[in-house]
């Protein structure tokens, strides 16, 4: 089982998670067009190695929040909260 | 021949005799024992037929490898199939049986496999039992019944399984020479320490083996350290217990068996507990396993490891037998040679397949007048029942042959480290061509093998690492301290085994997986057609499955591959190591979570009351909800016929507690909803509701529900029971990571809101009855209107919206207030005759409109499919869902539409799952299928809701509901989805 250093919580097992998936596609601009949002919803990288990808800390602050785990070995080397810097 | 007692024995109290049975017999043994060394104390050759051919088999190791003695325990609700006898505490009034028999141990008619077995090769089963294909289930019964283990039992276990956490600096899996070395050197230096060992008592090798540690026994040295060491504060000791598994980030699984040994738990403690441990580090001091020859006939009663014999006559004091030969590719042989010979065992020949020893070694035993045939190995065996004699040929000169007469012979392939839990935290092994094994390799830092674990067989070796490796983890944990002293150990360091694979010479039964059956040949057989990598070769032959999962025979049979496709060893590698360890019991990776544990159970405000009027009640994903409230001598089916009825002439209340309630509060929450949902929220004043649409960024329908506007920045959400968490957390998801910039709060209030349904043309004169502080008349609330007033003093929020399609109001009560305001309405309906009504009666009211509900929100549907695509907005310019709707999948013509069916005999029932199509018996060309199915009260015939291919357009033909499972068909009239009220004139009134 993770466990997962909550920017706002602290660590935290990964029960309390939910997976959210690949943390780099952002939502397009509404005139970015059909392609765009298909490339959004559909389309994903699945990487060997090091992921950046969203975490919700669904039974504890209820926050999202970028973990970068390696999918091979699950090390979590960092984990912030999803848009800069903690408020 | 019998097996006996000598004197001492380190584990057993002579003092403590225990009475136990084994198939009905009754024996007597001694606190200590296992049931293992208790039976062969008893003289008990033969504990079990073997899987496939049913030979008969004995006790084969003294450890958590066995692959023979599979016994049950206990009896009725107690009774636990397939555990072994060597890992088994014995107790008074312990009650065995064997397994795999009909009808008994020494007579089994399925022992016919036996002399069958050419007849019956690996992969048997799969080329014979191929066609014809629907047979296989009449075979597979047979099958399985002749290769069998032991029988679950079907009674409810009566006793507890527990679930613990813990965290700690250092996890240590064994208390052998490493184990506790490390233990002392970490738990000295005041680290949180957790020290476990599958056996009662801690010492590993130190209990069964005979050489000096410090001056004294291993024994007396590991009790000593055993003290110390319990003596410590911050030192778990966790006895019984076993390292199951090796999980990521620190996690491990132990298995504690805190009552097995006493037959019924007392009061107060589980039967076995599972521990969840978080360990900043873990040291693997499991230990090794003694590897068997393979030869013809290896696999007879009598046959053992050598390390067995060894344990069994160190530790229990029980004799193998009365004459006892040794059959070694290493030093071992020799060594248990003399431990034997020094316990009152005749030994009478030790057979190394090496041609030459360490001379001191060979001294010792020759001076016990113990005959060495060096360069030999044995090539059959004899005794039907049990070893009786063995034949032994020079291995330069096979047709060379001699017989000797013995009772048990002690064989030893050299060792395995035990690095199955390095494997199950992603480690790698390499191959040891000196010492003849896989040691752990390349693995995760926090994790490391110490000891015989990772390949150091020397006893004083392993002191020497498990004390470095304590001393690292305090290191790496910001402590210091000195490393413990190591003891002194009498130790001669071994010379590497010699390879010897399989004996050669043929020989039909020279057995490679005891437990499963596997011989030498049918791993031959199953290189020869193909099976060349070793997954392959386990499933088809099924080398290293069953409950041992080949702890005792994996390395045997990949080594025989690698040399039948002349390959080094290391390229053939290994099956995956998975979790657990060994077989761990159901009822303890359940816990406590049983029954009506199993999940949480939710309950509205107004729960009591349901059951208080004998309410149906239904589960509703973790909600129980009324289903309905049959009056005696009703059944349900009439009760809902009734409620539905009622609500259309008069008025009745429903429970709608379990709708997905989240408060949208900020600035910016008009514009959010403008995004969350398909259809317009700009123009909602305050105090008024609309029915929302929101889809799935895909254009696929999410969710529906009604939101009404409570203030200049507030909104009041609802969503379908089944979404409620789903919605919160897609709004989360759009507001985090989205839109950060917009200044929105959304709050789950789903149970703090009791909510009621009051619906019926009667439901306004009770409301006005009931409430103070709001005007409820048609022109101060009208339809989709919003107010707050109270009802039995306390403050309610009141929503004139409707799902049953008639007047009706949404009242909605601080959950606290639920159940009087509940009662409050019903007191003050009493003289409209109002009757509460169940989920049933709901559903069928909203059929009767045409509402969507879960059956129609399939996650396949779009808006439009539901009737709904005028409410999606071609304005907007952004909303999720928007860019992908247009995709031509999405708005093909052929798509699956909402439409409403009836019986074209007009009382047909029609249903649910039932496929469409144009003739009874068209299965394979489906136009759709049904969704929902209600028979209405309202028009008093059965009426559905489908989704066909088409959808409106094919109104007014006739098509055929089709039910696979009973073949029956059922014509239908395809109609409007709306069945009552389509204009909407009642809910208007």
């Amino acid at each position: 089982m993770l466990l997962i250093e909550c920017p706002w919580c602290g660590p935290r097992e990964q029960v309390e998670f939910t997976y959210a998936g690949d943390a780099a596609p952002r939502r397009p601009q509404p005139t970015a067009g059909e392609a765009a949002f298909f490339d959004y919803v559909y389309l994903r990288d699945n990487p060997r190695g090091p992921h950046r990808e969203l975490w919700h800390h669904t039974g504890g602050c209820r926050r999202y929040l970028v973990a970068s785990r390696d999918t091979l070995t699950h090390a979590i080397s960092a984990t912030s909260p999803v848009h800069g810097a903690r408020k | 021949m019998m097996g006996r007692r000598s004197t001492g024995g380190t584990a057993i109290d002579r003092g403590q005799p225990v009475g136990f049975s084994f198939d009905g017999r009754r024996y007597m043994g001694f606190a200590g024992d296992t049931l293992a060394s208790a039976l062969l104390a008893n003289g008990v050759r033969v504990v079990g037929r073997s899987f496939k051919y049913h030979r008969p088999r004995g006790i084969y190791t003294a450890g958590p490898e066995e692959p023979n003695a599979l016994v049950a325990l206990r009896r009725g609700a107690r009774h636990e199939p397939n555990t072994r006898a060597t890992m088994i505490e014995l107790h008074e009034g312990l009650e065995a049986t064997s397994q795999n028999r009909w009808p008994s141990l020494h007579f089994d008619l399925m022992g016919i496999n036996d002399r069958l077995s050419a007849l019956i090769p690996a992969g048997f089963y799969y080329k014979t039992f191929m066609w014809p294909s629907k047979a296989w289930m009449t075979y597979e019964r047979w099958i399985r019944r002749a290769a069998g283990l032991g029988t679950a039992p079907l009674e409810r276990d009566p006793d507890r399984y527990e679930h613990r956490h813990a965290h700690c600096d250092l996890l240590i899996a064994g208390g052998g020479p490493a184990g506790l070395m490390a233990a002392l050197a970490a738990g000295r230096a005041g680290l949180r320490v957790i020290l476990c060992d599958e056996r009662a008592q801690f010492g590993g090798s130190l209990l069964r083996e005979t050489f000096a540690v410090g001056g004294g026994s291993g024994a007396d040295w590991a009790r000593v350290a055993v003290a110390e060491l319990a003596a410590m504060p911050k030192v778990t000791l966790l006895a019984r217990t076993t390292a199951a598994g090796l999980f990521d980030h620190g996690t491990a699984t132990l298995i504690e068996r805190a009552a097995d040994h006493m037959g019924e738990p007392p009061p107060f403690v589980p039967r076995q507990r599972r521990w969840t441990i978080r360990a900043r580090r873990t040291l693997l001091a499991t230990g090794a396993i003694e590897r068997p020859l393979v030869f013809a006939g290896n696999d007879r009663p009598g046959v053992m490891l050598a390390s067995a014999m060894r344990a069994y006559a160190t530790q229990y004091a029980v004799l193998p037998g009365t004459r006892t030969a040794v059959f070694a590719n290493n030093d071992g042989g020799y060594r248990t040679a003399l431990d034997l010979s020094a316990a009152g065992v005749e030994v009478v020949a030790v057979i190394d397949s090496r041609a030459a020893a360490p001379s001191a070694l060979v001294d010792r035993v020759r001076a016990r007048g113990i005959e060495i045939f060096a360069a030999h190995a044995v090539t059959a065996t004899r005794g039907r029942f049990g070893l009786t004699s063995v034949d032994v040929v020079a291995l330069e000169q096979p047709e060379a042959r001699r017989g000797i007469v013995c009772d048990s012979l002690a064989v030893s392939g050299g060792l395995n480290p035990t690095a199955h839990l390095h494997c199950h935290a992603g480690g790698k092994l390499d191959w040891d061509e000196r010492r003849l094994c896989f040691v752990p390799a390349r693995g995760r830092a926090d994790v490391q093998c110490i000891g015989a674990a990772r390949g150091i067989f020397s006893p004083a070796e392993c002191f020497r690492d498990g004390a470095q490796a304590g001393a690292k983890a305090v290191a790496a944990l910001g402590n210091a301290a000195a490393p413990p002293t190591i003891p002194s150990v009498e130790d001669e360091a071994d010379r590497p085994p010699e390879a010897l694979w399989v004996v050669p010479g043929g020989g039909k039964k020279r057995f490679v997986d005891i437990q499963d059956d596997v011989t030498a040949g049918d791993v031959g057989l199953a290189a020869r057609e193909g099976y060349v990598s070793v997954e392959h070769l386990k499933r088809y032959t099924t080398l290293g499955m069953g409950t041992d999962q080949g702890k005792t025979s994996n390395v045997n049979g990949l080594a025989l591959l690698a040399g039948h496709r002349g390959q080094a060893i290391p390229s053939v590698g290994t099956t995956t190591f998975r979790p657990p360890y060994t077989p761990i019991t159901i009822g303890t990776l359940v816990g406590r979570e049983t029954g009506r544990h199993f999940m949480p159970i939710r309950r509205t405000a107004m729960h009591e009351w349901h059951e208080a009027q004998g309410a149906v009640m239904i589960e509703a994903g973790l909600w129980m909800r009324p289903r309905c409230y049959p009056r005696p001598g009703e059944t349900p089916a009439q009760a809902v016929e009734r409620e539905a009825a009622h609500v259309r002439k008069a008025v009745g209340l429903v429970d709608v507690s379990t709708l997905g309630k989240i408060d949208v509060q900020g600035p910016d929450a008009t514009e959010f909803l403008q995004r969350v949902y398909a259809n317009n929220w700009a123009n909602l004043p305050v105090g008024k509701a609309r029915y929302g649409i929101m889809l799935r960024e895909d254009g696929i329908v999410f969710d529906d529900g009604t939101t009404s506007r409570i203030g200049e920045f507030r909104y009041f959400m609802t969503t379908t029971t089944a979404n409620a968490a789903a919605v919160l957390l897609h709004l989360e998801d759009l507001l985090q990571v989205a839109w950060p910039e917009l200044r929105v709060q959304v709050t789950s209030e789903t149970e703090q809101w009791a909510a009621m349904a009051l619906a019926g043309p009667r439901s306004r004169a009770v409301l006005s009855r009931a409430i103070e502080g709001l005007d409820v008349s048609d022109a101060a609330l009208p339809f989709m209107g919003v107010g707050a007033g109270r009802i039995a003093g306390a403050p309610v929020r009141v929503f004139r919206i409707s799902f049953s399609g008639e007047l009706a109001y949404e009242i909605n009560a601080p959950a606290d207030f639920g159940r009087a305001v509940w009662e409050a309405l019903l007191s003050a309906g009493g003289g409209e005759g109002i009757a509460p009504y169940g989920t049933e009666a709901m559903g069928v009211l909203r059929i009767e409109k045409g509402h969507v509900a879960g059956p129609e929100l399939d996650g396949r549907t779009t808006a439009a499919d539901l009737g709904l695509g005028r409410l999606v907005s071609a304005r907007k310019p952004d909303f999720v869902g928007k860019h992908l709707l247009g995709r031509p999948g999405l708005v093909d013509p052929a798509r699956l539409r909402l439409v409403g069916l009836v019986p074209a005999d007009g009382k047909s029932r029609i249903r649910a799952g039932s496929q469409i199509a144009v003739e009874p018996a068209a299965l394979a060309s489906s136009l759709g299928h049904v969704t929902s199915t209600a028979t209405s009260p309202a028009l008093g015939h059965p009426i559905a809701l489908a989704l066909l291919r088409g959808g409106l357009e094919r109104k007014g033909e006739t098509l055929h509901a089709l039910y696979p499972l009973d073949g029956s068909a059922v014509a239908v009239r395809v109609v409007e989805p709306v069945f009552v009220d389509p204009e909407g004139a009642r809910l208007r009134g």
